[in-house]
């Protein structure tokens, strides 16, 4: 098992008291595709970067058991954090504008990326980051090399994103609302694209999103999260027949194209959700 | 109402908007859908005065009107912004936010206004002296539905108003702008990347592609595939495929 997550918890402590943001969420990945859907607030992220430990200093994260790849991340040291962050799971965030060093040119920052972890001289990683580049399918990366981030696209800078996570071959990638910022049609070309560079490299992947129907076209399996708890967990195929009313909520409330509703149906939420 | 003649709209020797004419009758909806930097929001941003560096012909509802508005026309044409987040001032209570536009236009009546106001867009009344980071992204978006109607306008330029929202409430704000539009007679122009938004909302589509409206298509049309330019097509193809569940 790559992950294995029981009963994870995540905290905070506020002036009036503790807010429990994750309250008891499971699941394992082996090298397969998880999608993790929920509105805002329901804990998504914060489940992937408790993994990560990237959380604010005033969280707490009690769970039963927290692992990745055989290391207890609740006992780690910074030192052994440090080994896996990048290096054995890659992280790729929203957007490409606020992730990629703005005064640094694309084919350095993805060397620097590459050399951090394998080492090597400046030239080779050079070379490997060109190679990356393609990859990623850039038409002519030696170009994009010599570029700065403001030059290039939002579809762009993601594939650049998603190159430097690449760079240190990891076994996990956990993608944070990777093409929320992107354009439909740019949207699907990259989450096909890392569908199918995850697939080819035997990797996991966990993908966090809002939007339900598109997630379960790049996934095995979608985990359905509602204030802190995972209220439903299907394969992708089966997401048509969701038990949970809240699932249902979400796949009915949204507008569609081919069947005009004359009103959207209101998500209506039931307390009841959460005391199971 | 709304007639837009030729609009051509550059930014130094980038000619951005190049030469689109769009004509909205009073009470209808017309969508705008196209990728980033097709120049949807452009063609929205000169109709509604904020960039005056255009040409062609503008008219509404009758009247031609130049770069420089008039403050009539600012009355009669409202815009909402994408980002509810940026478009409230922070600093100000919902109270001072919605107060503003009655201030400028000189319309009295100032305390009744605001809580009908509040009421119309489904916000509790102890919304009014909270500021913008107490409101969830939904109620932001709500304030500035509300402080776009509280001048009374007769058309909302709407720029991707519920694409920084949850999709449950991306439903409720749909939902209130089609209410609205009922009761009040407005004329709606929306701009989104999102073909079922789009198509939800407004009878009428345009496509914008590199600057140009290359197709205006019938909601109707567009679902039942009968499309004229292969973007549209291939638009549409990418909604349908990402729209079921797999």
């Amino acid at each position: 098992m790559l992950v294995d997550i029981q009963n994870l918890r995540v905290s905070f402590a506020t002036r009036t008291g503790t807010f429990e943001a994750v309250r008891g969420v499971s699941f394992k990945i082996g090298t397969e595709k998880l999608g993790i859907v929920g509105e805002s607030g329901s804990g998504k992220s914060l489940t992937a970067r408790a993994l990560m430990r990237l959380l604010p200093p005033n969280a707490r994260i009690d769970a039963d058991r927290l692992n990745f790849d055989g290391t207890d991340i609740l006992k780690a040291d910074e030192r052994t954090m440090r080994g896996i962050r990048g290096k054995r799971a890659g992280f790729i965030l929203q957007d490409p504008k606020y992730s990629l060093n703005p005064v640094m040119t694309i084919g350095r920052q993805v060397a620097e990326s590459w050399r951090q972890h394998k080492g090597g001289s400046r030239k080779q990683a050079l070379e490997a980051a060109v190679d990356l580049l393609d990859q990623v399918r850039i038409r002519d990366p030696r170009r994009v090399c010599d570029l700065y981030p403001h030059e290039v696209s939002g579809g762009m800078g993601q594939r650049v994103m998603i190159a430097m996570m690449l760079a240190p071959d990891p076994a996990l990638l956990i993608a944070d609302e990777p093409t929320s910022a992107l354009d439909a049609t740019v949207q699907a070309e990259i989450l096909r694209l890392m569908e199918d560079l995850v697939s080819k490299r035997g990797m996991g992947l966990i993908l966090i999103s809002h939007d339900l129907p598109l997630v379960s076209h790049f996934c095995d399996r979608v985990a359905v999260m509602y204030a802190g708890h995972v209220m439903e967990e299907l394969s992708a195929g089966t997401l048509a027949q969701a038990k949970h009313p809240y699932t249902k909520g979400l796949l009915n409330c949204l507008p569609s194209l081919t069947h005009p509703k004359p009103r959207l149906p209101v998500l209506t939420r039931d307390a009841a959700w959460l005391q199971s | 109402m709304i007639k837009v003649e030729q609009l051509r709209v550059r930014f130094g020797d980038n000619e951005v908007v190049k030469g689109v004419s769009i004509h909205v009758p009073a009470g209808g909806s017309f969508g705008i859908v196209g990728e980033s930097g097709s120049g949807k929001s452009t063609v929205l941003r000169a109709l509604s005065g904020l960039n005056d560096a255009w040409t062609g012909n503008i008219t509404i509802d009758g009247q031609s009107v130049g770069p420089r508005r008039n403050r009539a026309f600012f009355q009669k044409v409202q815009m909402v912004f994408q980002d509810p987040y940026g478009s409230l001032h922070p600093r100000q209570t919902i109270d001072r936010i919605l107060s503003e536009p009655l201030l400028v236009h000189g319309i009295g009546d100032i305390e009744r206004r605001i809580e009908t106001a509040l009421a119309e867009v489904a916000l509790p009344s102890a919304a009014r002296f909270r500021y913008p980071h107490q409101l969830s992204g939904g109620q932001r978006q709500r304030v500035a539905i509300a402080r776009a109607l509280i001048a009374e306008p007769e058309i909302l330029l709407l720029d991707e108003p519920t694409s920084a929202l949850d999709v449950s409430v991306q439903a409720e704000i749909l939902n209130l702008l089609a209410d609205l539009r009922e009761r009040r007679q407005l004329t709606y122009i929306l701009v989104s990347h999102n073909l079922a938004v789009v198509s939800h909302l407004c009878p009428t589509v345009g496509v914008m592609l590199g600057g140009q409206m290359v197709e205006v298509i019938s909601a109707e049309d567009l679902r039942a595939g009968k499309t004229q330019h292969p973007h549209t097509s291939e638009l549409r193809a990418l909604s349908v495929g990402l729209e079921e569940p797999a």
